[in-house]
C-alpha cells in the first residue's frame, strides 16, 4: 500500500490552520520590523512566495488530480518570457492587462500541450510531460532570436497605475512584497475553495480510481485537461511575478530541473491540501540556500536530503505534523 | 375486454444482437443475443471461462465488440464509452470491489450522485460552489445509502468496512447514478450466508423500475431472483428461458455436470 | 544532397540510433518488468564515459578499459538494485521520480569528487583511428563503424538472450505478467537484479564507446536522458523490439533533421513523438 494512496490529508486540523494563519500574519508584518539587510530578506521572501504559488499550481495537478508532471515549469518559464517580450524598452507596460494576458497565454499553452499529453497514463504521462517541456526548453535555448542560452532581460517592472493614480509602485520592494503576498493568499483561497467544490471532488475521485469515475459517468479526460490547463495558468501567474521581480529570464526557468524542484517542494510539504505546497516551497528553498552556503558540494547534501525524505517522510511535513498531533491527543 | 395499458411493464430497455468479441483467433463471446426488460431480472450463468465477464464488459463499454450491436432505450450505444453509457442510464457493479477506498461511504456515493449534475468541468460555477451544500445531490445520496442498508456506516472510510458492506457500497454507488439498466457482476461474491441473504433481499427490492442483468455463480440466489436465465458456454448461448425450462434442459445439465457451486 | 552525403548521413543516423538502443533496451525492460521510472539512467551513461577516460589512461588501452568498465558497471548496477531500487518497485511513480532525481544530484557530485568538472578527451585506439575514403573529399571514420558494430553485436546478443535462453524466457514472462511469474516459483528477485544490472551495464558501455567521439563532460547524462525517454515512449514500454525501431527512427530523424532543417532540428523528434501519441498513446509496440 503506497503512502500516497492512503487517506489523504485534505481537511486541516485546527492546530495546523492556526499555525498557517500565524505564519501568514508573520509574513504580513515582516516589512514593518526594522532590521539590517531588510531589503535582502524581503527579496528572498518574495521569491519564496512566488515559488509557493508555483508549487500550489502543481499541487492541484499532482496532489489533487494525481497527474505527475515533469514539465510544469514550461508554463512558468513561458509566462516569464512573455513578460520579457511584451515589455517595451522605452517604458513599462501596465500590470493590469499584462498579468491576466500572460496567465491566459500560459493556460492556452497548457491546453494545447494537454490535448496531447492528457491522453497518456502512468509512466507515459511523466515522460511525455518531460519531453514536451524539454522541447520548449530547446526552442528557446537554440534560438538567438528568442534570447538563446543567455536569456532575456525585462527592461522595467510593470507599472500599476490605476486611472492616473500612481500609488502602487512595484519598484518599491515592500510594495512588491505585499502585492505577491496578496496573490499568494488569493491563490490559496481559490484553490482551497476549488478542492471542496464539485470539480475538486471529481478530481480527487480521478486520482483515487479513474476507472470507476468513468463507469459512474464522468468524462475524465475533460476533467484532467481542465485541471492541467488551470494549473498551467496559475504557474503562469508565478512565472510573470518571477520575471517582474528578478528582471531576467533564461531557459533554465522552464527546464526539467525547475519542474523537479517544484515536485520536491510539493512532496516535502505534503500533497493534496494546497497548504503543504506553501510550507514545502519555503522549506525547500530555505534548505537549498542553507546547503549552498555550507559547501561547494551542496548537490551531495541535496541529493541525500531528497533520498532520505522519500524513504522516511513520503507524506512530507504536513504528514509529520498530523502524525504528531494525532499522537498527542 | 380492454387491455389496461401498463406503461412499459415489459419494455425492453437494453438489447444485444449478435454480440461478438474476438481476441486473436479466439471468440470469447460469440453471437450472443439478449434482452433486458423493465422490472425483470435476467441472470447469465455458465461455467468459468464461458465469457460472462467479457459479455459484461462489452455491455458496459469497457471493451469494444468485434461485431454485433447493443441498443439502449432506442439508441445504438454499441461503441459508446463507459461514461457515455452511464449518462444514458446504464449502471454497473463490479465483481472485484471497485470503490474509492480512501473516501468515506458518504463521499463514495456522493460522487456517484454528483455525476448526474451535467456541469462541464470547465464551467467556473463548478469551481466555486461547495460540494457538501448541494441539497438535491445529498438527498439522492442519502436515498441510495438507505436503500443499500449502509446508513450506519455513512461516515466510515470505505477501506475499513467489511467485505459484505463493500459489496453493498458497490450497489449503492451504482444506484446513485439513477440507472435504468443495471449490470450486476457477481454481487454476492465472497459473501457469507447472512450477508448473501440481505443482498438477495436488496436485489429483489431493486427490480421495480429497473432492467437487471445479473451474472452470478450462487445458484440459490439465481433461482430466487431470476425471471429468465441465459446459459453461456465457451462464449455462446446454449440455452435461454424461464428457470424451470433451464432446469429441465439437457444441454445445460451436461454443461454443469461435475460443477460444484 | 548527393548520394555520398546521403550515405554518410544514413550511416551517422544508424550509428546514433544503435547507440540509443543500447541505452534504451535496458531502460524499457526496467520500466516494463519492475515498473520503476529511473531519471538517473543518463548518469550511468556519464559514469561510463568517465570510467573510459580514467581506465584507458590506467591501462593505456581503450578495449581493456571497456571490458573492465563493463564489469565494474554491472557490479555497481547489481549493488544499486539490491540496496536501493528493489524497495521502490511498489512505491508510487512520484516517489521513484523523486528518489532518482536525488540520485542524479548524488552521482553528479560523486563524479565531481572523483573525476573533477573538466571536459576530457578520450584517445581513440590507433588501430581504429583512420577513415575509409568514399570519394575524393569525403571519408567515413572507421571508429564510428566500430561503434555501430559493437551495438549491433550487443543487440544480437540481447535478442538471443531474450528469445533463445531460459533466462530470457523468464525475463519475457516477468515483463508480460509479473505476479504470475512470481507465483510460478521463478526467482523474480534474481531476474530483477539481472535486468537492472544489465540495463546499467549497457548504458555504461554506451558511454564508454561514445567517449572518443563525444568527449567526456559533466552534463552528458542529462542531454541523453531525454532522448531515451522519447525513444521509450515511441517504442512502447517493455518492448525491446519497440526500443530498437524507435531508436533507429529517432537516430535517423535527428541526424537528417540537423542537416536538412536546422532551425527546427531540435524539435523534430518531439513532433514525431507527438504524432505517434495521437494514434498510439502507449507506443508503437506496447506489450
Amino acid at each position: 500500500m503506497s503512502a500516497h494512496s492512503q487517506v489523504p490529508l485534505e481537511r486541516l486540523p485546527r492546530a495546523v490552520r492556526i499555525a498557517l494563519l500565524l505564519g501568514g500574519l508573520a509574513l504580513a508584518m515582516f516589512p514593518l520590523v526594522p532590521m539590517d539587510g531588510r531589503d535582502f530578506y524581503l527579496q528572498m521572501l518574495t521569491q519564496m512566495m512566488i515559488l509557493a504559488i508555483f508549487a500550489m499550481s502543481l499541487d492541484l495537478l499532482q496532489g489533487v488530480t494525481g497527474l505527475v508532471s515533469l514539465g510544469h515549469a514550461a508554463f512558468f518559464g513561458l509566462a516569464g518570457y512573455s513578460l520579457a517580450f511584451l515589455m517595451p524598452t522605452d517604458m513599462p507596460i501596465s500590470l493590469w492587462w499584462s498579468l491576466p494576458l500572460t496567465a491566459l497565454g500560459a493556460a492556452l499553452a497548457a491546453l494545447i500541450i494537454g490535448v496531447f499529453v492528457v491522453r497518456t497514463h502512468g509512466i507515459y504521462f511523466i515522460m511525455v510531460t518531460m519531453a514536451f517541456a524539454q522541447m520548449i526548453y530547446f526552442l528557446f535555448f537554440d534560438n538567438k532570436s528568442l534570447g538563446g542560452s543567455d536569456g532575456v532581460y525585462v527592461s522595467f517592472k510593470p507599472q500599476a497605475s490605476i486611472a492616473g493614480w500612481d500609488g502602487i509602485d512595484l519598484n518599491n520592494k515592500v510594495t512588491f512584497f505585499y502585492f505577491t503576498l496578496i496573490l499568494l493568499a488569493a491563490t490559496y483561497l481559490f484553490l482551497r475553495r476549488l478542492l471542496f467544490s464539485p470539480f475538486g471532488r471529481a478530481l480527487a475521485g480521478i486520482r483515487t480510481n479513474e476507472h470507476r469515475m468513468r463507469a459512474i459517468g464522468y468524462g475524465t479526460y475533460g476533467y484532467k485537461l481542465t485541471a492541467f490547463t488551470l494549473a498551467g495558468g496559475l504557474a503562469g501567474v508565478a512565472g510573470y511575478l518571477w520575471a517582474a521581480q528578478t528582471g531576467y529570464v533564461n531557459p533554465d526557468l522552464m527546464g526539467f530541473h525547475m519542474s523537479a524542484h517544484a515536485i520536491m517542494m510539493v512532496i516535502l510539504g505534503g500533497m493534496g491540501n494546497i497548504a503543504g505546497a506553501i510550507v514545502g516551497a519555503f522549506a525547500f528553498e530555505y534548505t537549498l540556500h542553507l546547503f549552498k552556503d555550507t559547501t561547494k558540494h551542496w548537490q551531495l547534501l541535496m541529493g541525500c536530503f531528497i533520498v532520505l525524505m522519500v524513504v522516511f517522510a513520503p507524506k512530507g511535513i504536513m504528514g509529520l505534523l498530523v502524525r504528531q498531533e494525532e499522537a498527542s491527543k | 375486454m380492454s387491455t389496461a395499458v401498463t406503461p412499459a411493464k415489459d419494455e425492453v430497455l437494453l438489447s444485444a444482437r449478435d454480440l461478438t468479441k474476438r481476441f486473436g483467433g479466439l471468440a470469447a463471446v460469440n453471437g450472443v443475443n439478449l434482452d433486458l426488460r423493465r422490472d425483470r431480472i435476467l441472470a447469465v450463468i455458465g461455467p468459468n471461462g464461458a465469457g460472462k465477464s467479457t459479455l459484461t464488459n462489452l455491455l458496459s463499454g469497457d471493451i469494444l465488440p468485434s461485431a454485433g450491436t447493443v441498443m439502449m432505450c432506442g439508441l445504438d450505444t454499441t461503441r459508446y464509452s463507459p461514461e457515455a453509457k452511464s449518462q444514458r442510464g446504464l449502471g454497473r457493479s463490479y465483481q472485484k470491489t471497485n470503490i474509492f477506498s480512501s473516501f468515506t461511504v458518504w463521499d463514495n456515493v456522493r460522487l456517484a450522485a454528483q455525476s448526474r449534475r451535467r456541469y462541464a468541468p470547465w464551467n467556473p460555477v463548478q469551481w466555486f460552489i461547495c460540494a457538501d451544500e448541494q441539497l438535491s445531490i445529498n438527498a439522492s445520496c442519502e436515498r441510495a445509502i438507505e436503500l443499500s442498508g449502509l446508513t450506519a456506516r455513512t461516515n466510515t472510510v470505505a477501506a475499513t468496512i467489511s467485505h459484505g458492506e463493500q459489496r453493498q457500497l458497490e450497489i449503492a454507488m451504482t444506484l446513485a447514478t439513477e440507472p435504468q439498466v443495471l449490470l450486476l457482476d457477481e454481487p454476492l461474491a465472497g459473501m457469507g450466508q447472512a450477508e448473501a441473504e440481505s443482498m438477495v433481499e436488496l436485489l429483489l427490492k431493486l427490480k421495480k423500475g429497473h432492467a437487471i442483468c445479473l451474472v452470478e455463480h450462487d445458484m440459490d440466489a439465481v433461482f430466487t431472483l431470476a425471471d429468465s436465465l441465459t446459459v453461456m458456454v465457451n462464449g455462446q448461448v446454449i440455452a435461454s428461458g424461464t428457470p424451470s425450462e433451464i432446469r429441465a434442459d439437457t444441454a445445460v445439465q451436461a454443461a454443469y455436470l461435475g460443477e460444484e457451486h | 544532397m548527393d548520394a555520398t552525403n546521403f550515405f554518410i548521413q544514413l550511416l551517422n543516423g544508424l550509428q546514433y540510433g544503435l547507440l540509443l538502443f543500447m541505452l534504451t533496451a535496458g531502460l524499457t525492460l526496467i520500466f516494463g518488468i519492475m515498473g520503476v521510472i529511473n531519471l538517473a539512467h543518463g548518469s550511468f551513461y556519464m559514469i561510463g564515459a568517465y570510467l573510459a577516460w580514467s581506465l584507458s589512461a590506467l591501462f593505456g588501452n581503450l578495449f581493456v578499459a571497456i571490458v573492465v568498465g563493463a564489469l565494474l558497471s554491472v557490479v555497481f548496477g547489481w549493488a544499486l538494485e539490491w540496496i536501493l531500487f528493489r524497495h521502490f518497485y511498489h512505491r508510487d511513480h512520484i516517489d521513484q521520480v523523486l528518489l532518482t532525481f536525488g540520485l542524479i544530484y548524488i552521482f553528479e557530485e560523486l563524479r565531481s569528487l572523483l573525476w573533477g568538472d573538466n571536459v576530457h578527451a578520450v584517445q581513440m585506439p590507433k588501430v581504429l583511428d583512420w577513415s575509409i575514403q568514399l570519394t575524393d573529399n569525403l571519408a567515413y571514420p572507421v571508429y564510428r563503424l566500430f561503434m555501430s558494430c559493437i551495438c549491433l553485436l550487443l543487440a544480437v546478443g540481447l535478442y538471443l538472450l531474450i528469445s533463445k535462453t531460459r533466462l530470457g524466457m523468464k525475463i519475457r514472462a516477468g515483463a508480460f505478467n509479473h505476479d504470475m511469474t512470481e507465483a510460478l516459483g521463478i526467482n523474480i528477485r534474481l531476474i530483477h537484479g539481472i535486468v537492472f544490472a544489465l540495463g546499467v551495464g549497457l548504458a555504461s558501455v554506451a558511454g564508454m564507446i561514445a567517449a572518443p567521439i563525444s568527449s567526456v563532460y559533466p552534463s552528458m547524462g542529462s542531454s541523453v536522458l531525454i532522448m531515451c525517454f522519447v525513444v521509450v515512449v515511441i517504442g512502447g514500454i517493455g518492448s525491446v523490439r519497440g526500443a530498437l525501431v524507435a531508436s533507429l527512427l529517432v537516430g535517423l530523424v535527428d541526424t537528417f533533421g540537423k542537416v536538412l532543417l536546422p532551425q527546427v532540428a531540435g524539435m523534430l523528434v518531439y513532433m514525431v513523438m507527438a504524432i505517434v501519441l495521437l494514434y498510439k498513446p502507449e507506443g508503437l509496440f506496447k506489450q
